[in-house]
């Protein structure tokens, strides 16, 4: 496939493997997080861990939007199907997420609530054009990469006098999650989890630019090298990271030239703030309450939110008491350090939402790098 | 089956009629659907006997093979076939799949009221004319109409009956550490078909479902090897090339490694995977097949598949391994190495 096996070369992705062994320092340990879950899907499902030195470890972040929506939010989209009567839309991965009283979005699609996975939310507004007599409800989620599509048929919508359509938006912001984690107490007070860098989101940034994460670097001396999301790039990043760790700099830099630039897309941001406006806290899952994490929908829009429109009131759902997800998502574990890992929590029967998308570390793991740990059962 | 014409009865409007519940009554109306439509299109002499049931004849020093497959296809057609010949095919190849000869199909039809009869007709023909070119006669069959709203237009199952040589012991629980993986040609095509044509989700493409009839594939690799050599064959349906061979692996208890680079796949079928968020080894397919053979048999069971038109693209793609766990694991074309795991649920597209 042009334009895309180029990035997935297996003689390129040797030698920079041949160049990382030979940079890396062999008297040290390197740990760099990669935030987002397209970089982990790419690290697990090309297999790039095996080609990684011994001395470098990624540790998954927080950034697979299906895996930090909580429960409440999930129940709140079942709620409007079940009890509602609304058409609820949303993307594929969030049909599986394990919601309260052991309901999915699927399992409520089969307890006769409508509820369709869509590809974009312009075909969740066609929907309410094709049912006028529907409630057609667009279960929002996402970073700043899926954000600006869902402003853009909020103001589409308005424009046409749409009255059938929302949106319940769980939009949550990239900045605001890293600044967590390393505000935390594990990477900020007791130095349990050693982080030495970040490899930076690549559609986000398209989105957001690059210039958001400078104070990362400055601030918080942590080299951010972001990415784009094919194999190739996630190894040539490493490789800048390992550089700067090695020189002792702490700097953006931009391996995904070829689609980030500094100030990002300004249509994209225009039209996210003339829709949206900042939340003054959002529960993550797995993070917790997170101020200033997410986005709402601007009072001018408010028939268009389905928060306003159905009345709809947040309740905040523990996860299962053992489930790591929490810690999973903030790097302080890994995901064969729950003890629901591979026996009681599986894709097929996820507890917590980090094994629900192919994006999520546990899922990811289990998928596609079990075999480092055997025994994992089998049947 | 075949009724007496009745010379006042006016015929079936194929043009602009629709299935209504009369036809599902056991009527005349029933029966004339069955008289103009059916027995006209699958005509044999076998359904020409007019009863319930067919009288079958089995050849001697053989034992009989069954399979059976529903078929609940939407849309009904697609690019490259329709639930008509994919009920055909469908069957044919579950009984292939055990090295043996396919003899005969029946099949029932669930029709849901209302649907258009023109739709019928084309999908009946195209049954008929997958059978006969498969050389497998539906000899009996059956019919019932379900209330608007109860069925999705039409749903399909047939049943097949085939017959294999005393000896002979083709099984999902025959594979053996060193085996050969074998693969008739690139996969993802009936998958990718099928969803590019669906309501929600038209993308335009050229790709053309694959669905087709394997058993002579299957005859010409069992020609090929000695006796004894073919350990399985499974045609990698729903779940797709990953689901159907760790399908094997638990059933023989062995594990498998693969060459990633050894796969085909078309470039418009990895595109497409790609757009979508799919993974092409968990796609459908309804015309290949996998074979675990012998090592020392996979060269020429190779070279039989690949003089046949439906094995033009075959290729070894990895070997069976001894493994307590029963991973098939992957060497990526990227140089690493990952587990190919059972598909767990529906394939759902990421999100970004």
């Amino acid at each position: 496939m042009k334009y895309v096996d180029e990035f997935r070369d297996g003689t390129l992705a040797r030698n920079l493997a041949a160049s990382l062994q030979a940079e890396v320092d062999p008297a040290r340990h390197y740990s760099f997080m990669e935030f987002c879950g397209g970089h982990t899907h790419a690290l697990a499902r090309y297999g790039v861990v095996d080609l990684l030195p011994g001395n470098v470890r990624m540790i998954h972040g927080p950034g697979c939007p299906v895996c930090v929506l909580p429960i409440g939010r999930i129940d709140m989209g079942i709620q409007l199907a079940l009890e509602r009567g609304a058409m609820l839309c949303t993307y594929g991965d969030v049909m599986r997420v394990p919601a309260s009283d052991g309901l999915s979005l699927l399992r409520a699609k089969a307890r006769g609530g409508d509820i369709r996975m869509v590809y974009s939310p312009a075909d969740a507004l066609q929907l309410a054009r094709n049912h006028p007599g529907r409630e057609v409800v667009f279960l929002a989620i996402g970073f700043e990469t899926t954000t600006p599509p869902s402003a853009l048929v909020i103001r589409q919508a308005a424009r046409e006098g749409i009255k059938n359509f929302s949106v319940l938006c769980c939009h949550v912001l990239t900045p605001s999650a890293i600044t967590h984690i390393l505000q935390s107490p594990e990477v900020a007070q007791y130095g349990t989890l050693a982080l030495d860098g970040f490899v930076g989101p690549a559609h986000v940034s398209i989105v957001i630019g690059s210039a958001v994460y400078e104070p990362f670097a400055s601030t918080y001396r942590k080299p951010v090298v972001i990415s784009g999301f094919e194999p190739l790039d996630v190894m040539q990043s490493i490789l800048m990271l390992v550089r700067q760790v090695n020189q002792g700099r702490a700097e953006v830099e931009n391996q995904f030239t070829r689609a980030v630039n500094r100030a990002g897309n300004r249509a994209a941001q225009a039209v996210t703030t003339e829709v949206f406006e900042l939340r003054d806290s959002f529960e993550w899952r797995g993070l917790g309450e997170v101020p200033f994490s997410a986005l709402k929908i601007r009072p001018e829009f408010a028939p268009f939110d389905a928060e306003c429109r159905f009345e709809l009131i947040y309740q905040a759902v523990p996860d299962h008491q053992q489930c790591e997800c929490g810690a999973i998502l903030r790097g302080v574990k890994r995901p064969t350090e729950c003890k629901l890992f591979g026996t009681v929590c599986t894709p097929e029967n996820p507890m917590g939402s980090c094994m629900v998308s192919s994006e999520g570390s546990c899922a990811a793991h289990y998928t596609y790098g079990r075999f480092r740990d055997i025994p994992v059962l089998t049947t | 089956m075949i009724t007496k014409k009745n010379g006042y009865l006016r015929p079936l409007d194929l043009k602009h009629g629709r299935i209504d519940m009369n036809h599902g009554a056991g009527g005349r109306v029933g029966a004339q659907l069955v008289d103009e439509l059916f027995a006209r299109a699958f005509n044999n002499p076998y359904l020409r006997q007019g009863n319930d049931g067919a009288l079958l004849s089995v050849p001697a020093g053989q034992r009989l093979v069954m399979a059976t497959d529903a078929h609940v296809i939407s849309p009904l057609f697609f690019p490259g076939g329709d639930i008509g010949s994919l009920a055909v095919h469908g069957t044919v190849n579950d009984v292939a799949m055990l090295g043996a000869t396919p003899l005969y199909l029946s099949a029932s039809f669930i029709l849901e009221e209302g649907f258009p009869l023109a739709q019928l007709k084309r999908i009946v023909e195209s049954m008929a004319a997958a059978s006969r070119a498969c050389g497998v006669p539906v000899v009996t069959g059956d019919t019932k109409v379900v209330e608007k709203g109860k069925g999705d237009g039409v749903f399909i199952s047939t049943t097949g009956l085939g017959v294999v040589p005393e000896g002979r012991d083709i099984g999902g629980a025959n594979a053996q550490p060193g085996d050969a993986v074998l693969l008739s040609g690139s996969i993802g095509e009936h998958g990718v078909a099928v969803l590019s044509q669906r309501e929600s989700l038209q993308f335009e493409t050229a790709i053309l479902s694959d669905s087709a009839a394997l058993h002579t594939l299957v005859a010409a690799m069992l020609a090929a090897a000695p006796e004894g050599a073919v350990h399985v064959l499974r045609d990698p349906t729903r779940g797709g090339l990953a689901t159907t061979l760790n399908e094997i692996a638990q059933q023989s208890g062995v594990g498998m490694l693969l060459q990633e680079a050894a796969i085909p796949v078309l470039p418009q079928v990895a595109a497409a995977c790609e757009l979508l968020g799919l993974d092409p080894l968990y796609i459908a397919n309804e015309g290949k097949l996998v074979a675990i053979v012998a090592p020392e048999a996979a060269s020429a069971v190779l070279a039989a598949m690949r003089t046949h038109p439906l094995g033009l693209r075959a290729a070894q793609i990895g070997q069976v391994s001894e493994d307590a766990n029963r991973f098939v694991q992957m060497t990526t074309a990227f140089g690493g190495r990952r587990v190919v795991d059972w598909l767990s649920g529906e394939p759902l597209p990421r999100i970004c």
